[in-house]
């Protein structure tokens, strides 16, 4: 069926400085480049049942004197892989102008989704994450900072320490006196993970992403001392070196779940639910489960991976309670169990019962967090920010008594160093990036990442385009990230006078509310600006 | 008229502290405490000052001596009606006080010794009567509008108010008193224009704290203690402190010294120097107490009926003196303050940052 949707974007080749590598031409996922002869080639192809087309296509033939680079502006999807690439700079990406008429209402996605399901009459998928224009709370919070009564602390010059650790707590401990007059710990704290930045990276699985980008989350976690996710994609044997930085998880689809799999974390995930679709499950088309992704996830090759929205062995608290229990068993009581959940109208209820029922740490997911798939609709109208989430969550808790024996990640659409330090304020313990990660190694939130069509070799299988990632460079590139925004929050805790991460979690006192009405500024727990 | 609290105004501040003991126990004149805190009369303002006094109650020192400050006479009878209702009331009376010019419009101040009336603890479900005491005090700070329980231990009371602290101690008659531990505060303030209650010392029980300086952290420790049923109502951050003494000593049976520890972590650096069992316990004590840990400059002087502790940020951005001479221990936030009335002491020093000075009565003294 001829599609009516115009090309959004306009790809500008200029042919004076153009010099025919046709690196942009190998290595765009999704075709836009080619070079001309190929094109024609095409062309016939495509008009051989019309003679007269077909005429018309060696008409256009003989323009093109010599081979050289032609763009087929429909296929392009914003990329700027090819932009970023070409060694001449010959390449330019414009949003196409004429694309869809101004209307305010019906806006470019509404005609286009319609036009896409009118010619399939399938779902509409997307990757990524959340694009629309909700509104943004940590946009609206501002961070307090000393004057002269309270000095600021220069982290230049006096220690500042952002060591985190996750895992339950118990609420006291109990000590001894030694004959020797020492003191020493009656209480077992229980299982902790410690991280040296409160920052830690989401679960994105072998299969989602490529494993040249896992390997490079994996080597900057280790080089940060903090923790990357395996996602649902099972834990791929060149990863085991990292093994002491890394978080497993234990979905629904159970792929790649096995005892050496459990005891090689550092701490296991239990994943309920994701951001960016809530109540919805995963799916890895069979196309992308090549050899490596099929012996990582141990299903057949080819097969689609199919992750339910349910765990069919978890169906209530009770239930979970089994699984992570069973999951403390399987590893000797060693590591923290984390349950992650989505952000939802009734989350901070949720995440009590969760507490109650064995899990060390809660991951709320908000809804700005990414995917590598979700239905659009899902996406765009289910679930809250995780702003609200994590406030709701952490009073709760504290109202129960329950906040210190759980520790509380956050996560879904961090952006910068200020987002993670006024989630800490609101009551995380950490926070978890996903796309900022993925943007660190080059990704532009092109939200294409369920074609497998990736051009930076990051949400792909093909070898072609997993090559594009050095795993080396990326994996700088991250640890160059969590080191600046590190360098950052120790910052932003001298402007507050605080030299220690525990000082500010929780610590609302610290945020201030700009253009918030009473009933939000309730929920977060945060006072207006300008008030003391 | 509605007093202005933490949250409502905030003004920059200095603070002076002071603290003497005794620590065979024997008793001293409240004059000297109070020459020692207005050698250091530039360090507050005139919108606070306040003192505690141990020792001062023998003819009841099996009772708890709770220092009711009232803002109306409605308030005080609706308070009294809650003392009535769980305590044997032994005395109940007006805190003694003089006329003193520079203080204007003193609240209604009463003391009440009382015990907990039989069985009341039990029906309450706590676990002695000192958890039954400390719930009280919260639930009337907490509910009954205008009335503050300001201090609650036995044999001993917290003597505060909004003026220079030589003239609140004229206020309270304090030369009238004798106690084998004293510790004043001089305000600055912070967080208020100065209110009765927001003075120092604040109490709880037995606990009483003075401190020089501001708490940074005061929103996580506020909400940490929270979870355990205190309630916040004096509205300065220095309160969360004596909370936290109670509830990581008295409740949970953490030894001084760890207290302080976990108030005034090590740094990691330091605890991951420390040898496997010392960084074991260090590293527990910060895992568990992470929320408890007070950060931003402090001096404390937190004072129980067995001694005196003194405690500095861990990165020292408040003064504190400590000396002594023969059987007195003095600290403070100036050197000039403890010469005053020691003279020229045997032992002087800076307490360094994060290091806990804990003193303890050698005997002679009952509980």
């Amino acid at each position: 069926m001829r599609s009516y949707t115009p090309p959004e974007y306009l790809v500008k080749i200029d042919h004076a400085r153009c010099r025919r590598c046709g690196r942009c031409v190998k290595g765009c996922g999704f075709g836009v480049l080619s070079m001309a002869s190929s094109i024609w080639a095409r062309s016939a192809e495509l008009f051989k049942e019309s003679a007269e087309e077909l005429a018309q296509v060696f008409a256009r033939v003989s323009e093109y004197a010599a081979d050289h680079v032609v763009a087929d502006s429909r296929r392009c999807v914003y990329c700027h892989w090819c932009v970023a690439g070409c060694p001449e700079g010959a390449i330019s990406v414009e949003p196409n102008p004429l694309a869809y008429k101004p209307n305010h209402h019906w806006e470019p996605h509404h005609l286009k989704n319609i036009w896409l399901q009118a010619e399939t009459g399938g779902m509409v998928l997307t990757g990524s994450g959340n694009d629309k224009a909700y509104f943004n709370y940590f946009d609206h919070l501002l961070l307090d900072a000393c004057q002269v009564t309270n000095p600021s602390i220069d982290p230049l010059r006096e220690p500042m320490e952002l060591r985190t650790y996750l895992g339950g707590r118990p609420d006291a401990l109990t000590v001894r006196e030694g004959p020797d007059g020492k003191i020493g710990l009656e209480t077992s704290v229980g299982p902790q993970v410690q991280i040296d930045t409160p920052i830690i990276f989401s679960a994105m699985s072998f299969g989602a992403i490529s494993l040249n980008a896992q390997k490079a989350l994996a080597r900057a976690a280790k080089a940060c001392g903090t923790l990357m996710n395996t996602g649902e994609g099972g834990l791929h044997e060149d990863l085991y070196p990292y093994q002491d930085h890394i978080i497993v998880q234990v979905a629904s689809g159970r792929f790649g779940v096995s005892a050496d799999y459990l005891r090689r974390a550092a701490y296991l995930e239990i994943k309920i639910g994701q951001g960016a679709k809530p109540g919805i499950g995963g799916h890895l088309p069979g196309e992308k489960v090549t050899a490596d992704v099929s012996a990582t996830r141990m299903i057949p090759v080819g097969s689609d991976a199919l992750s339910p929205a349910p765990h069919h062995d978890i169906y209530s608290i009770e239930d979970l309670a089994q699984l992570i229990y069973a999951l403390k068993e399987a590893t000797a009581y060693t590591k923290p169990v984390s349950v992650k959940i989505a952000a939802v109208h009734n989350v901070a209820a949720i995440a009590s019962g969760i507490a109650r029922a064995g899990a060390d740490i809660i991951t709320i997911d908000g809804f700005r967090g990414g995917t590598g798939a979700a239905p659009m609709v899902i996406r765009d109208h289910v679930g809250i920010p995780i702003e609200l989430a994590l406030a709701a969550v952490d009073e709760r808790l504290r109202q129960e008594g329950i906040r210190n024996r759980v520790s509380l990640v956050a996560a879904g659409g961090f952006r910068h160093s200020g987002d993670v330090a006024k989630a800490i304020a609101l009551g995380a313990d950490a926070v978890a990036i996903g796309t900022a990660a993925l943007v660190a190694m080059g990704c532009h939130v092109c939200q294409k990442c369920y074609t497998g069509n990736c051009s930076w070799g990051i949400a792909t299988q093909r070898p072609e385009l997993t090559t594009h990632l050095d795993p080396e460079e990326a994996g700088e590139r991250l640890a160059n990230l969590l080191r600046g925004w590190s360098l950052e929050l120790k910052e932003i805790l001298g402007a507050l006078g605080l030299n220690a991460i525990e000082s500010l979690r929780g610590n609302r006192l610290r945020l201030r509310a700009i253009n918030l009405h009473e009933h939000e500024m309730s929920v977060l727990g945060v006072k207006a600006a300008g008030t003391q | 008229m509605q007093t202005l609290r933490e949250g409502k105004v905030r003004i920059p501040s200095g603070c002076a502290v002071s603290a003497i003991l005794n620590v065979q126990g024997q008793r001293i004149n409240g004059e000297a405490i109070a020459r020692s805190i207005a050698c250091m009369h530039e360090r507050s303002n005139g919108l606070g000052g306040g003192f505690a006094a141990y020792g001062i109650y023998p003819e009841f020192a099996d009772l708890y001596a709770l220092h009711v400050l009232c803002e109306t006479e409605q308030a005080r009878l609706e308070a009294e009606t809650y003392i009535n209702r769980d305590f044997e009331v032994h005395r109940a009376e007006p805190i003694p006080t003089r006329q003193v010019p520079a203080i204007t419009d003193p609240p209604i101040l009463w003391r009440y010794f009382v015990a907990a009336k039989e069985g009341r603890v039990e029906q309450e479900g706590a676990a002695d009567d000192r958890d039954f005491v400390a719930r009280f005090v919260m639930r009337v700070n907490n509910r009954v509008p205008g009335a503050f329980i300001v201090s609650s231990g036995k044999n001993m009371g917290v003597f505060k108010g909004v003026g220079f602290p030589e003239d609140i101690a004229r206020f309270y008659r304090l030369n009238e008193y004798e106690a084998y531990m004293w510790t004043a505060h001089g305000r600055f303030p912070t967080n208020t224009p100065g209110w009765w209650g927001g003075a120092h010392p604040f109490n709880l029980l037995d606990w009483s704290v003075v401190h020089n300086g501001e708490v940074s952290s005061y929103g996580t420790n506020r909400r940490y203690v929270e979870m355990f049923g205190y309630r916040l109502e004096l509205q300065t951050d220095t309160e969360v402190v004596a909370y936290l003494f109670d509830l990581l000593h008295r409740r949970q049976g953490l030894p001084l010294s760890l207290v302080c520890r976990a108030l005034a972590s090590p740094f990691w650096q330091e605890i991951d120097r420390m040898p496997p069992d010392e960084r074991e316990l260090f590293t527990a004590l910060r895992q568990v107490y992470g929320p408890a840990l007070i950060n931003g400059p402090f001096s404390f002087i937190v004072s129980h009926s067995r001694g005196m502790i003194g405690l500095n940020d861990r990165i020292k951005l408040r003064p504190l003196i400590y000396a002594r001479k023969g059987d007195f221990v003095l600290m403070a936030s100036e050197q000039s303050a403890l010469c005053d009335i020691l003279g020229e002491p045997d032992e002087v020093r800076a307490v360094w940052g994060g290091e806990p000075i804990i003193v303890e009565l050698q005997g002679g003294v009952a509980q």
